[in-house]
């Protein structure tokens, strides 16, 4: 496990909007390019200011989408109804517009073909966010095999959902499971429930593989899918959580 | 200076009593869970408290030996470097100047160990003199698993990460030593008036 203490401040940088991907109907995609950026490692997040015209301040954190080294930076966003932040990103900005960004920030959550595998992806929601960084990664590096279970509550809320169906095609060590929760597609294949015991035995990694977990998500899916996870006999040691909110916004 | 956001209004402005939120911060009304693992499990029978002088000394609890200490209520403002501040929380816990009053010390730092490998560092006057407890009840009920319960360390001046969940283990020491997120680039103290929120903050 590596740890990696950030020497010096983290000062706060300029940022400006390149593209923005809408996924679904209320998660966006901000493609920031950020000269100084210093570098990421999947699973870290960055640290956003905004500043209205009266001087007033908010900051909120997000996890860092992409992979790639060079000064990109690519947040998902997902609209929180009575948000202060998020409405503004995904609603107002548009590509040309400057935001503050700092990081990155973490150092546990984190992970790099380096650290191994096999490597076991739990994401519920927009908890997707931080660990499609790390399948990323995976899926250019080509070493490391990945499973990763999704949920989400319908097809249509599934962010990144065509990349990542694109990517498992392509690559036979990455495989996806996807949960939706609420409605599905005629002629489903896939589950169409909640993560439970049944489907962590079926689709995850097995203890005995010793998989680096990473599981993220509203901290309530995480909750049941650790203590799950520990029922079947995986080592807490090894399995890295990242709770997401409620956020406010 | 910073970059104005074209067209950010922000809203919260008027709700937040801006002598009570820290920079940077928000005010919720949810209670976030943010905890790096699985939440430990910790039976009552099983749970201990031992609290250690930089000469080895060890002063230790139960969990029915930490009852009978004396409970105080307690009402704070918490701050978690995640960006979220909760206003009036209400705990009760036991004060740490109740658990330092039988012990001699001249240790100038505390290290915290939770059950679950967790550990924080703090210089020992940001413990003592009211600053500090060990909490076990939170708004009257008993202190929930995944907000550190059976009994977290509760340290409502400083970034709650510094409030260890799950606490079991209090260590004096002569030397500071950093615990798990002042390891992975978190502020060393964390003053959240200062916004010390990372290394060089």
């Amino acid at each position: 496990m590596e740890r990696t203490a950030v020497r010096g401040r983290l000062n706060w940088l300029a940022a400006e909007v390149v593209e923005l991907i809408d996924e679904t109907e209320t998660v966006r995609s901000i493609v920031l390019d950020c000269p100084g950026w210093p570098g990421h490692r999947p699973g870290q997040h960055v640290d956003i200011r905004l500043t209205a015209e009266n001087g007033y301040q908010a900051q909120r954190s997000y996890s860092i989408a992409n992979s790639e080294r060079g000064q990109q930076v690519v947040i998902t966003v997902e609209l929180v109804d009575d948000g202060e932040v998020s409405p503004y990103l995904v609603g107002e900005l548009v590509a040309g517009d400057q935001i503050e960004l700092r990081g990155p920030i973490g150092g546990y959550f984190v992970w790099t073909p380096d650290l191994g595998g096999p490597l076991q992806l739990i994401a519920g929601g927009s908890g997707l966010v931080p660990l499609m960084a790390m399948v990323r990664l995976a899926s250019s590096d080509r070493q490391v095999p990945v499973r990763l279970l999704v949920s989400a509550r319908s097809w249509d809320s599934l962010i990144y959902r065509e990349e990542l169906v694109r990517l498992a095609g392509e690559m036979p060590m990455l495989h996806i499971d996807y949960a939706l929760t609420r409605t599905q597609p005629s002629n489903w294949q896939g589950y169409s429930r909640r993560v439970d015991k049944a489907m962590l035995e079926e689709s995850a990694w097995p203890a005995a593989d010793r998989p680096k977990t990473y599981v993220c998500g509203p901290t309530g899916f995480v909750e049941t899918v650790a203590m799950q996870l520990l029922a079947l006999g995986h080592d807490p040691k090894q399995v890295k959580t990242e709770r997401f909110g409620p956020s406010g916004g | 200076m910073a970059i104005i956001s074209r067209g950010f209004k922000g809203r919260r402005q008027q709700d937040s009593p801006l002598d009570r939120v820290p920079p940077g911060q928000y005010v919720t009304n949810d209670f976030p869970v943010l905890s790096a693992g699985p939440t430990p499990l910790v039976a009552l029978d099983k749970w201990n408290l031992t609290l250690t002088t930089e000469t080895g000394q060890t002063t230790a609890w139960t969990w029915d030996e930490f009852l009978e200490l004396p409970i105080e209520p307690i009402n704070v403002d918490i701050h978690c470097v995640t960006k979220w501040s909760k206003l009036d929380t209400n705990w009760e816990g036991v004060s740490i100047d109740t658990l330092l009053a039988g012990v001699q010390t001249s240790a100038g730092f505390l290290l915290v160990e939770s059950f679950d490998g967790y550990t924080t560092n703090l210089p020992l006057a940001d413990v003592t003199h009211g600053k500090a407890w060990i909490a076990h009840l939170y708004d009257g009920e008993p202190l929930r698993a995944d907000h550190g319960g059976p009994a977290r360390l509760l340290v409502p001046h400083l970034y709650l990460w510094k409030s260890a969940k799950w606490v079991t283990a209090l260590k004096l020491s002569n030397e500071d030593r950093a615990g798990f997120w002042e390891g992975y680039g978190y502020h060393n103290y964390g003053d959240p008036w200062k916004e010390q929120r990372y290394a060089g903050d």
